[in-house]
């Protein structure tokens, strides 16, 4: 089984490679180290969130306010920083992990103690996160002309020939693939996903369990608020508007299974390159750009129908007459 | 072994469907609908004492083309979503149906056949999820999340930074228009919409038996429902009707631009869930639905005359739900897991 899953992995990465590969034939520049260090710089924060969403969706749940999450997190910290220039970095960006991670909790906190279903939070919680962006910020623009210079560099300021981003979605990258893989939290998410049942009788605790991977979700979501808000240099109330589904789009290529139990930290990270890949290729062999969100879909949908042949595995929604006898087999492995 | 089981020893199901129960009152008050009728009041009296200008009828009247057209999807939404299913697509079929009404329209097809356009866009764009759905055995909310970016993105590459524009009058007959003067069209096409779905959904066997889908698909499957083939039927009506939302909204702004519709997906499902319609399925009502949305639309109405900026309702609407789904729980007692 698990041999499966390495194996979609790999086809995944040999995907991106020979795409990247054949953009190059096309258009030599996009191979050219510039070019790709955008594209690894562009992909950082989709990498980051992706990796959290897994966990989130290795569970049984999803979580659809990141986004917004983000989006307050970023105009919190822009607020901050036009009003408290003379705060450094480091501390603003604690402040973003912490906000993230309180608007997290809120959710995990509904979900894992109020046993509430984990769509319709999060539907609520993103609509409320959304409008307090707007309360917060009375509907204006937080400029670059306020933010001090520190506070706009960072994320682009290189440091051992890449970004600041990168390293960042690098170290975010070792942290969840130590937590997925060595930790008992980790462990237990899996478990939880796969039977939630049999989960909680072995004695995990479920609900404290859940409480933390939104937390988690929401404490990466808060970090790339700042991050964005200071990449791009400017806050408003409708940055990464609709991002949450790139997010979950690069989760389900990366062949995590939204039926919970399923989904390996590498392939969040190869999700959301092939999505970086295919965003930042178009442009260069000049497809027009309102192409993007189509072949987006296109390589969503493709990517579920290939992932479901692969894994006849049943889901949540849907119980093919097999399942009996499937469920069977599975425990007795 | 003889005797059979009363249905009330039978618990094995979140929800059960039982015999038709006798009328009590106390029943009646406790139902999620009852709540709703009674919110709705307690809006309706708030707005009209602390507004003055509220309780003018024509004001009223326009006041439903706010919601009318998220309504029209809100309610196969809810027969969607009590066969546990989603569709995260509406917004991105609206979009597509009104750029093929501005390509039809543009090649010369009559005003007539404009609606015609719109519901054969929908209706196919419904059959791709609910193909994809039922022959590969997919989660709806994956599927329909890919279908959302496919749908939008090809209206966007045809309509590029255009807008189409030019529509007949026909169309804003029907988007901006009033029967006898003062009722709006949208709004009497709703209540005849919300009439057919509700005879659909709790009159009929069609009906009863997406119930039993949604409270159990394997046993709904067992006892020779094709499930698959409601499920199938189910996307094409909310594509169906998501291109009779677009019809309309199409006709009412008179353009189609690439940001319609934008995040409606997730105004109408929240109106259907604060309608009360389970989120797991097997439970809900049209009633409650049509309830639902009409609280919300009072609420958007009597903010925008006291001039509070349309986002503030998105912040009054998520903790409304939040509320709507954590309180009967919080009512019962935390779950100590």
């Amino acid at each position: 089984m698990r041999k499966s899953y390495k194996q979609r992995e790999t086809l995944l990465a040999l995907l991106i490679v020979v795409l990247i590969g054949l953009v190059g034939l096309r258009a030599p520049v996009f191979l050219s180290m510039s070019s790709m260090s955008n594209l690894l710089t562009d992909s950082t924060l989709l990498i980051m969130l992706a990796l959290t969403q897994m966990f989130v969706i290795v569970t049984r749940g999803i979580d659809l306010s990141v986004a917004s999450n983000l989006a307050l997190s970023g105009m919190m910290t822009a607020l901050l920083a036009a009003k408290f220039p003379q705060l450094s970095v480091a501390l603003i960006m604690l402040v973003a992990l912490g906000i993230g991670l309180f608007l997290g909790l809120i959710n995990g906190f509904l979900i894992g103690y109020l046993n509430l279903p984990p769509i319709v939070v999060t539907l609520g919680t993103m609509s409320v996160y959304r409008g307090m962006v707007f309360v917060l910020s009375g509907g204006a623009w937080v400029s670059s002309n306020r933010m001090s210079a520190a506070f706009i560099n960072f994320p682009l300021n290189h440091l051992l020939g890449v970004t600041h981003l990168v390293w960042l979605a690098v170290a975010a990258i070792l942290v969840t693939w130590f937590i997925a893989r060595y930790t008992r939290f980790g462990r237990d998410l899996y478990a939880i996903g796969n039977q939630p049942v049999a989960a909680r009788y072995v004695g995990i605790s479920t609900s404290q369990r859940l409480l933390w991977t939104y937390g988690l979700s929401g404490m990466m979501a808060g970090l790339c608020g700042y991050l964005w808000v200071a990449r791009y240099a400017v806050a408003y109330t409708e940055i990464a508007y609709g991002f949450e589904f790139t997010v979950i789009a690069a989760c389900v290529i990366g062949g995590v299974s939204i039926a919970g139990g399923v989904g390996t930290v590498a392939g969040a990270v190869l999700g959301a390159l092939f999505l970086s890949v295919i965003n930042n290729a178009l442009p260069i062999v000049k497809v027009s750009p309102f192409w993007q969100s189509a072949l987006t879909g296109i390589v969503i949908l493709s990517a579920v129908v290939i992932n479901a042949r692969g894994n006849k595995k049943t889901g949540r929604q849907i119980l093919p007459l097999h399942l009996v006898t499937s469920s069977v087999k599975r425990s007795a492995v | 072994m003889n005797a059979p089981l009363p249905a009330s020893d039978i618990t094995t199901s979140r929800y059960t469907i039982g015999e038709r129960k006798g009328f009590r009152f106390r029943e009646l008050m406790g139902r999620w609908e009852t709540l709703l009728g009674l919110l709705f009041i307690m809006v309706f009296i708030a707005n009209s004492v602390l507004l003055p200008n509220f309780f003018d009828f024509y004001n009223l009247a326009d006041s439903t083309f706010n919601f009318s057209e998220k309504a029209l999807i809100a309610l196969p939404m809810a027969l969607l979503i009590i066969c546990r299913e989603i569709d995260i697509s509406v917004s991105g079929i609206l979009a597509l149906s009104s750029v093929a009404m501005g390509l039809a329209n543009h090649y010369g097809v009559p005003p007539q056949g404009l609606l015609f356009v719109a519901l054969a866009t929908g209706t196919a764009c419904g059959f791709l999820n609910g193909f994809l759905v039922t022959r590969f055995a997919l989660p709806s909310i994956v599927v329909t999340i890919g279908s959302v970016s496919l749908f939008r993105g090809l209206s966007s590459v045809i309509l590029g930074d255009q807008a189409f524009t030019g529509y007949p009058q026909l169309l804003a007959d029907w988007g901006q228009g009033y029967f006898f003067e003062v009722i709006p069209r949208e709004f009497v096409v709703l209540i005849v919409f919300a009439i057919v779905f509700a005879v659909l959904l709790h009159a009929t066997r069609w009906g009863r038996r997406m119930f039993a889908i949604g409270n159990n698909p394997v046993a709904a499957q067992f006892s020779g429902i094709a499930v698959d083939r409601y499920r199938l039927a189910l996307f094409m009506l909310t594509g169906a009707m998501a291109g009779l939302a677009g019809y309309f909204l199409t006709g009412r702004i008179g353009s189609t631009r690439p940001n319609i519709a934008l995040g409606w997906e997730l105004e109408v499902i929240t109106m259907v869930i604060l309608g009360g319609v389970s989120i797991a399925g097997g439970a809900g009502s049209i009633g409650g639905v049509l309830l639902a949305v009409l609280t919300m639309g009072m609420v958007t109405y009597g903010l925008a005359l006291a001039n509070v900026p349309g986002i503030i309702m998105t912040i009054i609407v998520g903790v409304l739900l939040l509320i709507t789904i954590a309180l009967p729980r919080l009512l019962r007692g935390m779950n100590r897991a």
